[in-house]
């Protein structure tokens, strides 16, 4: 492994259009899209990809670099955004604060200054960290090729690691993501050994309340499975159910015991399993807290 | 493989050069064009050596293919210094408050400094820790630099140049 130089030799291409990129992603094999670099330029330096032959950057593409807020009220973020710049984008601070601290707490400034929620995305990481929110807020990420464009829903995009539902033709071109419905909090919670590290396990928490009962809740882990892992059924449990601290604790025992991490470098199932709880208990607090709702 | 004439303005200087399409923006800058302030370290953007600014953001050279960054106006730590030698607010107060044993991570640190100064005038010391978390040193256990960077940031406030 050399990380001082890239030894790979291949084609670089920087279309200015979408369909440009489009034509490019139809007709050429062995095509990667460079985005940020912060996942595909490590890969390359660590022989983790095989087939690239041309390297294709999209950050000359003017209509997928933005975020605004589009007329139905819904956030649209754009490919190639930067994750500093959505971070601090006081719409996404305000309305998702969730998808705004999992974004801070991304890698180090100088990484989130290059990379994007695109690349987040199409790495199809595990450990992801925007994958959280993003499936808790029902975002739905928008994919474009030659023969049309689609959208798929941030819970079904990630089929296993480096895997997602994108096919070889298509680009991601950003995500739309729904406008979170009044009375509702969220939360962002994630343990690494240092705050520049990937994440040893995280949780996201989106919850609406009605009273003091829970309307409706969803919840999303990274780094317990082999993609980012939304909780459909244990979010879904909840609905309903008068909120209590009690109930808090039941739930992250229930989360506990349902995910099945595997251990690696640095890091075992079993503190990952624990972990889990833990972090579910500050998560679901935390996101109850900020929906305006309080603990009986 | 392709080769690719991009134009990289660095340090208030314009280069224009051919690069190949594998080559990175951190060996252009040593290699090619003699600044040495950034350092290759890790090379997987995981210790902040090779930091350089981006117009007033930081980034990575070590993760950049040179030819990406093509137009880009780029800053090491050699162009914080003026032409007549005198150092920014962050240098200086790195000299005065000893943050620089072996001086391997001091220009990526340098920078990184200088970013969230302009960025951020008057951060508290959590906010400098977590601005310099990309940034590792190994000799001198932080104290002094986030010292440092404090200090910077009243000698901004108070006219220096930053």
């Amino acid at each position: 492994m050399n990380t001082r130089f890239l030894e790979k030799e291949y084609d670089y291409v920087k279309p200015a259009t979408l369909d440009e990129a489009l034509d490019i992603l139809a007709e050429k094999e062995n095509v990667k899209v460079l985005a940020g670099g912060t996942d595909l330029i490590v890969k390359l330096k660590t022989d983790a990809l095989e087939d690239m032959d041309i390297m294709m950057d999209i950050n000359s593409i003017d209509e997928l670099c933005g975020c605004c807020i589009n007329a139905d009220g819904d956030l649209v973020i754009g490919a190639t955004a930067k994750i500093s710049h959505l971070e601090k984008n006081d719409d996404i601070k305000a309305a998702y604060p969730a998808l705004s601290e999992a974004m801070h707490a991304m890698a180090s400034v100088s990484v989130r200054n290059m990379a994007t929620m695109g690349g987040n995305f199409m790495n199809a990481s595990p450990v992801a960290d925007t994958a959280g929110p993003a499936m808790c807020y029902g975002a739905q990420v928008c994919l474009k090729s030659k023969k049309g464009e689609r959208t798929i829903d941030a819970t079904e995009f990630f089929l296993k690691p480096g895997v997602t539902a994108a096919e070889d033709d298509e680009l991601l071109t950003g995500f739309v993501i729904p406008k979170p419905a009044d009375n509702t909090g969220a939360a962002f919670v994630k343990i690494g050994r240092v705050k520049s590290d990937i994440a040893k396990v995280s949780i996201t928490a989106v919850m609406e309340r009605e009273g003091d009962t829970v309307k409706s809740c969803r919840l999303a882990m990274g780094s317990v499975a082999p993609k980012p892992l939304f909780l459909a059924d244990i979010g879904a449990g909840l609905e309903g159910q008068k909120m209590t601290e009690e109930l808090i604790m039941k739930t992250a025992d229930q989360i506990r015991d349902f995910v099945k991490p595997i251990g690696d470098h640095g890091t075992t199932a079993e503190y990952r399993k624990e972990m889990s709880g833990l972090i579910a208990r500050d998560c679901l607090m935390e996101a109850w807290k900020r929906s305006g709702g309080e603990l009986a | 493989m392709s080769k690719h004439r991009i134009t990289l303005t660095v340090n208030g200087e314009v280069h224009r050069l051919t690069v190949k399409s594998n080559e990175l923006l951190l060996n252009v800058l040593r290699d090619r064009l003699h600044l040495t302030g950034a350092k290759y370290g890790c090379g997987i953007a995981e210790c902040g050596a090779c930091t350089v600014l981006k117009g007033d953001e930081s980034v990575m050279s070590c993760l950049v293919p040179a030819v990406a960054a093509d137009g880009w106006e780029l800053t090491t730590a050699e162009g914080l210094v003026t032409a007549d030698g005198e150092l920014n607010v962050v240098q200086e107060e790195f000299l005065e408050k000893s943050a620089v044993q072996c001086g391997f991570c001091t220009p990526g640190m340098v920078v990184a400094s200088t970013a969230l100064l302009r960025e951020n005038p008057d951060p508290t010391e959590d906010e400098v820790r977590d601005y310099l978390r990309g940034n590792f040193c190994r000799c001198t256990g932080y104290h002094a630099i986030v010292e440092a960077v404090l200090a910077a940031a009243v000698d901004a406030q108070n006219g220096g140049r930053l």
